[in-house]
């Protein structure tokens, strides 16, 4: 039985009354590939901003590797090993593909390090064979401005490697993509699932398939079911909230 | 295929990016640097406008601060309107000095006025030599530190910093102004009838002195910008200016960037502080007024951000085209100002700098009839795979 990487136990975060997330209970296994769907409003994006930091829990609490994380601010967290990639590509514009991995993969990110530091050997091939992964050597030297969006999705993804975190969050890496690049970025996670653990929020069900082990549905800020794919689908309550009224949308 | 898998399998292109050799500017920057301090006063001279040397002198310094303009708003996106406090800081320190060259026993003349009888103790360091000239770069760096800190540590940004630094630059102004009985409130410090190494500070000799230092500042200030922002560190700066939130994820606290940058910034604005004291004879609690602050910004903007040159250009331009102006028609100055930064803003967002684009050399390549830098067709030349190629013929 593997070891759980990160637990989420009776997560409540609430705006002015509002709540995003109500009583979330979640669990996740070092080394585990996790979908989750959920309709809008469901509070995913709440969801990954607790866990990095960028949100404080109104009560419960997150435990990644074993340390509740509310004391530490959104650095800390990624220092930790929590990666997060935004569900628009937000890469650094005025950067080249290679400079935004440099400071991304940069071991010590401090005022100092970052002003005397060379980046050392092993850095550097890191980032050239990452750059050969994502598919930008030919590109690594102009502005990024300049990529695509699929080249800006596979940079960002790129960037999250780069900084080697134990968990990945990722937003929606394939909104806006074509079918082709929608399956490269899915064998690219399947890829790096083998190392790493892996949280993906997608709404493309053809793309959830592809990759999805374990699916966890959201709903209205509280867990809704976890199962197979399968079991999802066949969950009548997922049905109702979610997956059902996209399919009447296409029987009409 | 996993991603160890592939990416043992590939040879990696380990150049990292070229380093373009820096020793073609290192020499430019020196030439320019003797060319100011033995032929620009002489040519000035031989023109009849000898009194323009001091005001080049004085211009000179004034680039000092809009390099560090620039650090903290062309690269960081932080706007300050508040670096009049660091410049005043710089120039009192150093006019706090000059005023103690007295006799023993005696205290400045202004403090009879308030009937002032024993120097204040914070005059007392001002004694040393050594102590003013870390001073002047070490107390706004500093206060800068410590306010950048408070303001940074609490996610204060975008024009809510901006109006921060504009109230502090008030907070300051106030305090300077108002207090006759410590530093001679609006009246300020005078420094010409000082005495300095056995001269008076207007004395040519000493002037010449600081001409020559305001270029040797200069031109060290610069090198150090041009070696900030050339690393890891510049390229954050950028990061943060784009997408600060995004900075965080990455696992960098921009907190303490933004403390450092600002801190420096300040210091290279109380160097300009004194320098430009000494060559216009006194500093007055004028030096915080908002509109002075505010032109530092102007300059930086005309001359181009984030490119420093077009900071140092900027303050040259903007200020000689303010005193040649203000000659031939006085009151005319600020309409002209008004007019220029509109026209900065609507038509040149990158300053007189952003004229050297890529697309303008070429569009001047075309209209002098020289063939574009182009060997094949454009379709070829611009796809950056075949670039690529060419220059790794053996991939």
């Amino acid at each position: 039985m593997s070891e759980k990487i990160l637990e989420i136990e009776n997560l409540t975060v609430s705006f002015d009354g509002f709540k995003a997330i109500n009583n979330l209970n979640f669990s996740m296994n070092a080394g585990e590939l996790r979908v989750v769907i959920g309709p809008n409003g469901a509070g995913k994006t709440t969801f990954m901003d607790v866990i990095t930091g960028k949100t404080k829990p109104t009560t419960g609490q997150v435990t990644f590797k074993g340390k509740n994380l509310r004391p530490y601010a959104e650095h800390q967290i990624a220092r930790m090993g929590i990666g997060r990639k935004f569900q628009t590509p937000r890469v650094y514009q005025k950067l080249t593909p290679r400079e935004n991995l440099e400071l991304s993969c940069a071991a010590s990110k401090n005022v100092f390090a970052s002003l005397l530091g060379r980046p050392a050997a092993g850095e550097r091939r890191t980032i050239a064979g990452l750059l050969e992964t994502i598919g930008l050597v030919p590109k690594a030297d102009i502005l990024a401005e300049l990529l695509s969006h699929g080249e800006k999705q596979r940079l960002e993804i790129g960037m999250l490697v780069a900084q080697s975190p134990d968990l990945l969050l990722v937003d929606e890496p394939v909104a806006g993509l074509t079918d082709e690049e929608t399956e490269n970025v899915g064998s690219l996670l399947l890829a790096l699932a083998e190392s790493h653990s892996i949280m993906v929020i997608e709404h493309d069900m053809e793309f959830v398939r592809q990759i999805a082990r374990k699916v966890t549905v959201l709903h209205q800020g509280t867990v809704l079911c976890e199962g197979t794919m399968d079991e999802i689908q066949n969950d009548p309550k997922v049905i109702e909230v979610y997956l059902g009224t996209e399919e009447t949308e296409h029987v009409e | 295929m996993t991603a160890v898998e592939t990416k043992s399998q590939i040879q990696p292109d380990l150049t990292p990016r070229k380093r373009k050799s820096l020793l073609p500017e290192i020499i430019t920057v020196a030439a320019l640097a003797l060319v100011f301090i033995f032929l620009a006063p002489a040519l000035l001279n031989l023109m009849g406008q000898g009194s323009r040397v001091n005001q080049l002198g004085r211009f000179l310094a004034l680039a000092i601060a809009a390099l560090g303009i620039d650090l903290i708003w062309g690269y960081t996106g932080m706007l300050s309107l508040g670096h009049g406090i660091f410049f005043a800081l710089g120039g009192y320190a150093l006019a706090m000095h000059l005023q103690l060259q007295l006799p023993a026993g005696q205290i400045p003349d202004f403090f009879n006025l308030y009937g002032v009888t024993e120097l204040p103790l914070f005059w007392q360091p001002f004694y040393s030599l050594p102590f003013t000239v870390a001073a002047i770069f070490i107390i706004p760096t500093v206060v800068a530190a410590i306010l950048g800190y408070l303001v940074f540590r609490n996610r204060i940004r975008g024009v809510y910093f901006s109006i921060l630094t504009q109230a502090a630059l008030i907070v300051f102004f106030n305090f300077f102004n108002g207090q006759q009985k410590l530093i001679n409130g609006t009246n300020g410090l005078k420094t010409d009838t000082a005495q300095f190494f056995g001269a008076l500070v207007s004395d040519p000799r000493n002037q010449t002195v600081f001409f020559v230092l305001s270029v040797v500042f200069l031109a060290l200030g610069y090198a150090f910008c041009r070696w900030l922002t050339s690393g890891r560190l510049g390229r954050l700066l950028v990061a943060i200016r784009d997408d600060e939130p995004r900075v965080r994820f990455s696992g960098y606290d921009p907190t303490w960037y933004k403390v450092f940058v600002f801190a420096v910034s300040a210091g290279l604005a109380g160097i300009a502080g004194a320098l430009y004291t000494v060559q216009s004879g006194i500093i007055t609690p004028k030096a915080m007024d908002i509109a002075f602050s505010i032109e530092m910004v102007i300059w930086v903007a005309v001359g181009g951000r984030a490119t420093l040159v077009g900071a140092a250009l900027g303050a040259l331009i903007v200020n000689f085209a303010k005193t040649l102006l203000s000659e031939q028609y006085p009151e005319f100055w600020l309409f002209f100002q008004g007019a220029l930064f509109l026209l900065v803003v609507t038509v040149l967002p990158s300053g007189f700098l952003g004229l050297l684009s890529a697309e303008n050399v070429l569009w001047l390549r075309s209209r002098l009839g020289l063939p574009p830098k182009l060997s094949t067709y454009p379709s070829l030349e611009e796809d950056l795979e075949v670039q690529h190629e060419r220059k790794n013929p053996r991939n």
